[in-house]
């Protein structure tokens, strides 16, 4: 009996003592790897490719905040996680950061304590048909049957667009991602509702292409970030200001091919100079040339979004809303000063 | 002892309390009174997306009762059916039931749910191309569209008097058991039960001129109006469901009725009872005492593997749960909405069980 109780008493204290420390950096510098959690596999976002890889503009923001940490990319454990999981992994600290397609909303941070860093990928929520149904818009989907993924905001953005339109829809809820694909392909519905790049990922893994369409709507403001967990200012600032290196080296025209001569170059200009070479990185615990370890072996903004996702992508997206804003899209970091 | 646990839930109760704090963390079951605004794609009761997540929640359990119910019926119907061929002297019949009972007993159930919602969604036609059944049943890969009897309210009265007719069933059962037991004789109990049952309920649908009205579906692009909708979700896990509960079942009822003594069955034949009766009267109500306790652990297994329905898409109450637990973020509070509904209908399932056991148990006289 007595045995019983210490057993019960050291678990209790190993709860106890299992509250998280506060600061992730050191953490995740004790391990050695930043855990990131990402799509278990969305095409051009997070995925693994055919050597097991992990590939995608998500994975890239992980191997960038790994790499402004350690100077090495491969210091990554990426853990797959499915919509419904995602929340409660980075709430828990099983994850250090949660790069996975994720849009920031209200809610997400005021009601599950999060904070969101830049946004990655500014996105909308669309429909995808088959040709063949005859589809040519989102308001000719009354009484038609529509798959969608539970727990995400897709869910919400297609009962608020059913309800605006005053249209009768009925959704086929299936948490899988590809058993809700397969579903969509099999018949069961009508149209696939995700978020556009979503959709686009999908069409390219389907056997017939061009026997599927997206519809024109896009019914949502989808701006997908990574996330970090509320309380630990430090950590959140390494993430955000990673994400900010990589879209100011994009609007100072440096990529990972020139980076090494502009850091060397006599003429440097004053931003550049202060990108690259950061007096202030210290006080978030990184080192002077975290921007330029990141550039150099990760690539800028516009080189992870091409190699990814961009025209020349199996997922052929134009950079749209995400186009730097000297080139009329949304991106936008504030200065390195 | 005690004290430990106490302690190490209380520990364990603040531990949480502070991290839900610390991380600022909605808690409580506040969010029950929110706005839900997601659609769900079948319900038991009305629901619209403008309802609150506590309204969506008995949808949930609705939907999960509706299934668990429906299941556990035809699960013991075919159970007992197989359970009796088990034990059948054709050849042919009890080697087909022992195929089906290995066969299904042995794989793992959410394999059977996704291999059923394939072959629903993949092999059936699209519903542009429907196979009609006499043209009141459509068989389409989005479910089968059946005829359905629109509800007149002397349907509801007809339902009163049959439970009526079932209250007089049952005294005028225990008359005839008195009867037969003091004369000898036997009354032609069910005869009369099943007469007086069928007119009491025809009387208010005669009264109200036997208003019958039946919707049919027609296809008007691009769906069917009118009928009722089975969906492939609700198919596949209730085929499912049955069809695994029930070998099972069928091996429970098999035991059961070999546990009972061979002395029993001679005796019966003895007395010249045919296989019917001696079924009817010797070895079933014998066999149904050993066979309720593990029914009843079955139907509970029934009950909880429910839950797999998630992965077919059925809105039953994990399902919906799950979601609200997505969108509020509110995890504990959910995860604790789950365990109290299956433990309370858990329990209450095994507590009647219970009393029914007691009530068939044998009295030693």
């Amino acid at each position: 009996m007595k045995k019983y109780i210490s057993i019960l008493l050291s678990f209790s204290i190993l709860i106890v003592s299992g509250v998280l420390s506060a600061d992730t950096l050191d953490t995740v510098k004790s391990r050695g790897k930043v855990r990131c959690g990402v799509n278990t596999a969305l095409a051009g976002f997070s995925a693994p490719d055919s050597q097991g890889k992990w590939v995608g503009i998500d994975v890239d923001v992980c191997r960038a905040v790994a790499t402004a940490i350690f100077n090495d990319p491969k210091k990554v454990e990426f853990v797959a996680l499915s919509a419904q999981q995602r929340f409660t992994a980075l709430q828990s600290g099983e994850i250090d950061l949660l790069s996975r397609n994720t849009t920031l909303t209200l809610q997400r941070e005021v009601g599950l304590g999060l904070l969101f860093a830049d946004v990655i990928y500014y996105d909308g929520q669309g429909f995808l048909v088959t040709k063949k149904s005859g589809i040519k818009s989102a308001k000719q989907l009354n009484r038609r049957t529509v798959c969608v993924q539970p727990g995400t905001t897709t869910e919400l953005n297609l009962a608020d667009f059913a309800r605006n339109n005053k249209i009768n829809l009925k959704p086929v809820v299936i948490e899988k991602f590809s058993d809700s694909v397969n579903a969509y392909i099999a018949g069961r519905c009508d149209a696939y509702t995700t978020d556009a790049s979503g959709l686009a990922a999908i069409r390219t893994t389907v056997k017939d292409p061009d026997a599927h369409i997206i519809l024109p709507e896009i019914i949502s403001k989808e701006p997908l970030a990574p996330a970090v967990r509320q309380g630990d200012d430090k950590w959140y600032n390494i993430v955000n200001w990673t994400i900010r290196a990589l879209v100011t080296a994009e609007e100072l025209g440096i990529d990972s091919a020139n980076v090494a001569r502009i850091a060397r170059s006599s003429n440097i200009t004053q931003n550049a100079k202060r990108l690259l070479d950061s007096e202030l990185a210290g006080q978030i615990g990184l080192t002077r040339s975290f921007a330029y370890n990141v550039i150099s072996k990760i690539g800028n903004y516009g080189e992870i979004f091409e190699k990814n996702i961009g025209v020349n992508s199996p997922l052929k997206l134009e950079r749209g809303l995400n186009n730097l804003w000297t080139n009329g899209g949304l991106q936008y970091a504030p200065p390195f000063r | 002892m005690i004290v430990g646990i106490v302690l190490f839930f209380g520990l364990a109760r603040q531990n949480l309390v502070d991290n839900l704090e610390q991380r600022n963390i909605a808690t409580g079951f506040g969010f029950l009174a929110n706005e839900a605004s997601f659609i769900v794609s079948e319900t038991v009761i009305d629901y619209e997306p403008s309802d609150t997540y506590g309204r969506v929640f008995l949808v949930g359990m609705m939907n999960t009762i509706k299934v668990a119910v429906l299941g556990s019926i035809s699960a013991i119907l075919l159970g007992t059916f197989v359970g009796i061929l088990l034990l059948s002297k054709n050849w042919l019949l009890r080697n087909i039931c022992y195929s089906y009972v290995n066969l299904v007993r042995n794989t793992p159930l959410i394999l059977q749910l996704l291999f059923w919602y394939m072959l629903l969604t993949e092999f059936l036609p699209s519903i542009y191309d429907s196979v009609s059944f006499l043209g009141t049943v459509f068989f389409t890969n989005r479910g089968f569209y059946i005829s359905s009897i629109v509800i007149h309210s002397s349907y509801y009265w007809s339902l009163g008097t049959m439970f009526l007719g079932f209250g007089f069933a049952y005294f005028f059962n225990r008359y005839a058991n008195r009867h037969h037991d003091r004369t000898g004789r036997e009354l032609p109990a069910f005869t009369i039960n099943f007469t007086i049952i069928i007119i009491l309920t025809l009387i208010p649908w005669a009264i109200a001129g036997f208003p019958l009205n039946i919707s049919v579906p027609v296809f008007v692009t691009p769906d069917f109006l009118g009928g009722s909708n089975i969906s492939p979700e609700f198919l596949a896990i209730y085929l499912g469901l049955t069809l695994y509960t029930a070998t099972f079942i069928a091996e429970v009822v098999r035991a059961g009725i070999v546990a009972i003594p061979k002395g029993q069955v001679e005796a019966g034949s003895s007395i010249g009872l045919t296989p019917m009766k001696l079924l009817k009267l010797v070895i079933l109500p014998q066999a149904i005492r050993i066979i309720i306790p593990p029914l009843t652990n079955q139907i509970l297994n029934l009950f909880k593997n429910s839950t797999l329905a998630v992965a077919i898409g059925y809105p039953d109450f994990v399902s919906i749960a799950n979601t609200t637990l997505n969108q509020t973020g509110q995890a504990i509070e959910a995860i604790t909405a789950i365990m109290i509904f299956y433990l309370s209908v858990s329990l209450l399932v095994s507590l009647f069980m219970n009393w029914f056991n007691h009530k068939m148990r044998l009295v030693e006289r």
